[in-house]
């Protein structure tokens, strides 16, 4: 397989955009369905935006933290959402995949089992989710009041880095579940869409236990509430900066998962 | 009737098969419902005079809230009904001799309900020796008890029709996907699912309680903590009433008019 065909064969970057050029094809089949999706996808980060207005309107800070300030934490963590969403929501549908017996397919190619997954659906919404939440982060990042230093664009860069990498982790821990069971796997949905909507408060809000697991079990701490210290210059350790990278390493172990289901696969289906 | 009641049955006892899959959903609330409790206490501790509702009428709310999600969030919708419209496999059902606006609120209702017989009892179990004012209170009497029932019953049926003008609404979209997010986002907003209307300022806030999503949760969550009563509680289930009527009305002129466009495909 090796040698003069490989170089004939689409990268595999090119093979994602390939896929994702299928699906928005076929979602552009049904126009007033599309037209819809793009006024709820405004509508849903409307919502969220105005809730938290409202609360502060209402409340005026919280455990310390301002309006701006959380604006900020908000948009920072709903960018890093957005992004993870983007590449890796494909998992989302996987345990139908498994279910159906559908995965064989994918194995019996010749490409990188995880590429194909996450080609394998596409949602017009994380478009509209990812500019609403580009939207978003510049009106956050404008509001803050932070005085952006290089130190601190850096700082911002690496969280979304990590945070990034933290939420595709735990979109591949998900699929890499379904090898093992297919039921009860709404559970995730805690560690995913629930830190996209506690996450934009500041962690320690939450209190200090809470601030511990998000620490040492699933590291959100890393890329929300540890940098944001050193934004809003509450903490000047240089350490601090980097901290948003050593969430990427939550890939590793989520990565051994996903091998571990995938030498476990049995079939099923016909 | 009788025959839309057997439906209801059916799907009910189909419903309550999926054991495993309610236990996760049972931890997934409750999970949501202790972070949401603590976002709340960090606000109340920031200024416990801003606070328009009591922290313990709060936390009741936000559990009974998550004990029977499955009555009141819009998003939870039925994918296998979408799917019939999409592919024409209702072409089936409207061979029967049935209403299928009624067929389909019955169905509704019955996995709705199963969902939140499933889920409901452990949550609110161990939301009651949850330490004051953080665990589900009591009722402030069994009049209210009562008023709180007929009200989460009305709240039950007024979220079914406003579902069902959106599978209504997929015979002339075909596609779900725009009309579910639209319509889940927004609700979501206006039906104090996240913050309760209460938190709302003013004039928002008394226009949120006059619109059909108000009759959803919002009602009956504040009616059982003793948030919403007397005089404000009657009119607001009045509110409920009306609500369901109109839902319900639009929804069978939806259909009426759906089912004659009805295109189906597929052979």
């Amino acid at each position: 397989m090796r040698g003069k065909r490989d170089s004939e064969r689409m990268p595999g970057i090119r093979l994602y955009f390939h896929y994702i050029g299928i699906h928005l094809r076929s979602i552009m089949q049904y126009k007033a369905s599309f037209l819809m999706t793009a006024v709820g996808q405004f509508l849903v980060s409307f919502c969220v935006f105005w809730e938290l207005y409202f609360m502060f309107r209402r409340f005026h800070e919280v455990k310390g933290f301002t309006y701006s300030q959380v604006l900020l934490c908000f948009s920072v963590m709903l960018l890093e959402f957005s992004l993870a969403e983007m590449f890796a929501r494909g998992f989302d549908s996987f345990s139908g995949m498994v279910r159906e017996g559908t995965f064989d397919r994918v194995l019996v190619r010749p490409r990188s089992a995880v590429l194909q997954v996450l080609g394998s659906r596409f949602e017009l919404t994380r478009i509209g989710r990812i500019l609403q939440a580009l939207v978003l982060f510049v009106y956050g990042v404008r509001e803050s009041g932070v005085e952006w230093t290089p130190a601190r664009v850096l700082t911002v860069i690496f969280m979304l880095l990590g945070g990034t990498a933290l939420f595709c982790g735990l979109f591949l821990i998900y699929a890499a579940l379904c090898f093992f069971t297919l039921e009860g796997l709404e559970f995730m949905n805690v560690f995913t869409d629930g830190a996209r909507e506690f996450g934009k408060y500041p962690l320690s809000v939450y209190g200090k236990r809470l601030l511990q697991f998000a620490t040492c079990i699933v590291p959100y701490a890393l890329v929300q509430y540890y940098p944001l210290l050193y934004l809003l210059g509450r903490v000047k350790a240089p350490g601090y900066i980097f901290l948003p990278l050593l969430a990427v390493l939550f890939l590793v172990p989520s990565y051994l998962l996903w091998r571990l289901g995938v030498r476990k696969y049995q079939s099923s289906g016909s | 009737m009788k025959k839309y009641f057997s439906f209801f049955r059916l799907r009910f006892v189909m419903g309550l098969q999926y054991r495993a899959a309610a236990w996760a959903g049972v931890v997934t609330q409750f999970v949501w419902g202790v972070m949401e409790i603590l976002m709340f206490r960090a606000f109340y501790e920031a200024d416990p005079q801003a606070f328009p509702m009591s922290m313990e009428a709060t936390a009741s709310y936000i559990w009974m809230q998550q004990a029977f999600l499955a009555f009141f969030m819009v998003w939870f919708m039925e994918n296998e009904i979408f799917d019939a419209i999409r592919s024409g496999n209702v072409a089936y059902e409207l061979c029967r001799p049935i209403r299928i606006y009624h067929m389909w609120f019955a169905r509704s209702l019955a996995n709705r309900t199963s969902r939140a017989v499933l889920r409901c009892f452990p949550i609110l179990g161990i939301a009651v020796f949850l330490p004051r004012p953080y665990g589900l209170c009591a009722p402030p009497g069994w009049r209210v008890f009562l008023l709180y029932l007929v009200s989460m019953a009305l709240g039950l049926l007024v979220v079914a029709a406003f579902c069902m003008l959106i599978y209504g609404l997929t015979f002339f979209t075909v596609s779900p996907d725009g009309l579910r997010i639209l319509f889940s986002s927004a609700v979501d907003f206006f039906a104090g699912a996240v913050i309760p209307i209460p938190f709302f300022p003013g004039k928002l806030r008394a226009l949120m309680e006059l619109l059909p999503f108000a009759a959803m949760q919002n009602v009956p969550l504040r009616v059982y903590s003793g948030d919403l009563a007397g005089e404000a509680a009657a009119r607001a289930i009045g509110l409920q009433v009306f609500w369901l009527a109109v839902l319900a009305a639009a929804g069978e002129w939806l259909f009426w008019l759906g089912e004659r466009k009805a295109l189906i495909q597929g052979g």
